[in-house]
């Protein structure tokens, strides 16, 4: 019959348990029932829940990873991976991470922003934020790279290790969460938030027009269908909003870099009008020195400029605000590719493209480090 | 008369996906996949009552080569006022492009051989992946989405394919394959990614034809 107890025989009165084969199942239970021996069936399918636990274990090893050190940087995440990752960066270096929570979003998830700092008060700081279009994967993927290699540089005491003596990094990396989830349920391809548009039943505000900064002005839509819809207000986003709110009452923010894809270039100020910024030139040697940087890993080629010389007229654009709130570091890149994946990158170009970026941040962070204001 | 331009700035990049698309609907194909390596010159001329003319300096890669570059000028005309009439293009390219009479009659063969018509979604897929036996779908869509580019652009408009949402093959009676395309374009002024349904006829010596379903 080849019962299995797991609890096995110890005295008259005292309970016992047995696992029963499949196939001796009817003749246990006869048996008991002839003696009169009262059972209780405890559990019904052993097989059932080994099959399950299995899965789970194998789900758990791909969805959780157990540090930092063992995340998937090769792999694009969900919103739950890259949100379980950065309270893994934190907890691994709690004195040189922490999370802020600078807002929620039109649905209500958090907006978090990651800060690297080894001390101080305030220090003068380098903003990072990637995601702002939840379609442009490489760049919340590349911005996951980059958290770690921060914490990587500063326990080697190399690369940014030396501009954390002086300056704090601040890196949002999900900057526009509800956007990212619809990406990942519904539609791939979806650029801008998700706030409901009184009077329309399109969805959605292109958070890089939002933004106090020739707002309205030719170069964005008041067509709430419209992929550049800029909203009926600056600001309107709560996503764009918190961000406002944080670096206005920072006061210390010295560079400002907005990360997208795809196009290949680095771009500055201005996209609403054609009126150089007033350090154009040093903009613009800045870029020419990052974009070297890139360049020297792999090869890929940017071009760089202003906004509206060379893209297209943008108004209400992200760097256009930051760059008049007078922070003169004020930068967007456009990632890879220049349009044989475009926004559906491969993975396998995650870790490349971020590593090639980190070069042309770090000029632009020693720039604005060497060329305090 | 001709005004030279930064090749890094929109104007320039926007005739030279013109002038791509055109080319990969001339001379695409599942063996062969043409994209633009680097713009090395452009120059516009205005020519009254007509309209505006770019002249391009182009290389060119295939991606299943990419050891090699090709060179290419073309003129790429924009009709003045029309929003309706597609840009004229004339693209000559230099030198040869590398054969691809094997790969095309294998896939001929192998598409020909299905037992039940090829259907296919998301190509590339949410994550950047192409399986491999779909490349050559995956650039047929190219040959389709430069047709469609060609004929749609104007001075305001930077197509590029943004993925293939769906095909379906079409088993017909005589020699030609047929699949039918719905391709996804972005364009990248307005920021739009819209639909587009495209047929394709293809031959390993006819080449490709394209239609609008």
């Amino acid at each position: 019959i080849q019962l299995d107890f797991w609890l096995a025989p110890r005295g008259l009165g005292l309970p016992v348990d047995v696992r029963v084969p499949f196939r001796s199942l009817q003749a246990v239970k006869a048996h008991l029932e002839a003696a009169g021996v009262s059972y209780s069936i405890m559990i019904k399918d052993v097989q059932a829940l080994l099959d399950e636990e299995q899965t789970e274990m194998r789900h758990r090893s791909r969805q959780l990873p157990l540090s930092t050190n063992t995340f998937n940087y090769e792999a694009y995440h969900t919103i739950d991976e890259i949100y379980s990752f950065m309270d893994m960066l934190v907890d691994e270096n709690p004195n040189l991470v922490s999370k802020l929570e600078i807002g929620r979003s039109t649905e209500n998830r958090p907006l978090y922003v990651l800060k690297f700092s080894t001390g101080g008060t305030n220090r003068p700081a380098i903003w990072i934020d990637t995601g702002i279009h939840s379609r442009e994967w490489v760049t919340q993927a590349s911005g996951v790279w980059f958290a770690k290699k921060i914490v990587q540089d500063h326990a080697n005491n190399e690369g940014v290790a030396s501009i954390l003596e002086t300056m704090d990094i601040f890196l949002e990396i999900v900057t526009n969460p509800d956007g990212f989830a619809f990406t990942h349920t519904t539609n791939r391809m979806w650029r801008k938030t998700r706030s409901k548009n009184s009077g329309s039943i399109c969805v959605g505000v292109d958070p890089n027009r939002n933004w106090d900064a020739g707002f309205g002005d030719a170069g964005a839509s008041a067509n709430p269908c419209s992929e550049t819809y800029h909203g009926p207000y600056p600001n309107s986003e709560p996503e764009v909003k918190s961000i406002v709110d944080f670096v206005k009452s920072h006061g210390n923010i010295k560079a400002f870099v907005s990360i997208h894809s795809y196009s290949q270039l680095l771009l500055y100020p201005y996209g609403y009008t054609n009126t150089p910024a007033p350090n154009a030139q040093e903009l613009h040697e800045v870029s020419a020195k990052a974009v070297a940087a890139l360049s020297s890993l792999y090869g890929t080629k940017f071009q760089y400029g202003s906004i509206i010389t060379t893209i297209y007229r943008a108004s209400g654009s992200t760097i256009d605000w930051t760059y008049n709130q007078g922070i003169k570091y004020s930068f967007t890149f456009e990632l890879r590719d220049t349009g044989r994946y475009g926004f559906l990158l491969p993975a396998k170009q995650i870790v490349p493209t971020a590593e090639e970026t980190w070069l042309a941040l770090k000029v632009i962070m020693e720039h604005a480090r060497d060329n305090m204001y | 008369r001709a005004m030279e331009l930064p090749p890094s700035h929109f104007p320039a990049a926007r005739a030279a996906a013109v002038a791509v698309g055109y080319l990969r609907y001339l001379r695409g194909g599942p063996g062969r996949g043409l994209q633009l390596r680097e713009l090395r010159r452009a120059r516009r001329q205005d020519i009254d009552d007509v309209g505006h003319k770019y002249y391009l300096e182009l290389e060119l890669e295939d991606v299943l080569d990419k050891d090699r570059t090709v060179s290419c000028t073309a003129e790429v005309l924009y009709p003045l006022g029309s929003q309706t009439s597609a840009p004229d293009v004339q693209v000559t390219v230099q030198g040869e492009l590398r054969s691809t009479e094997e790969a095309d009659q294998e896939f001929y063969n192998r598409i020909r051989s299905l037992q039940k018509e090829l259907v296919a979604e998301n190509i590339p897929d949410s994550h950047g992946n192409v399986p491999p036996e779909l490349e050559p779908i995956h650039l047929l869509a190219w040959v389709a989405s430069g047709y469609v580019i060609w004929q749609n652009s104007t001075e305001n408009t930077n197509f590029h394919l943004a993925q293939v949402k769906h095909v379906q093959q079409v088993k017909r009676s005589d020699e030609d394959l047929q699949f039918d395309y719905v391709v996804l374009l972005h364009e990248m002024v307005s920021q739009e990614v819209l639909p587009w349904e495209v047929t394709v006829l293809w031959h390993p010596r006819r080449g490709a034809r394209v239609s609008r379903s």
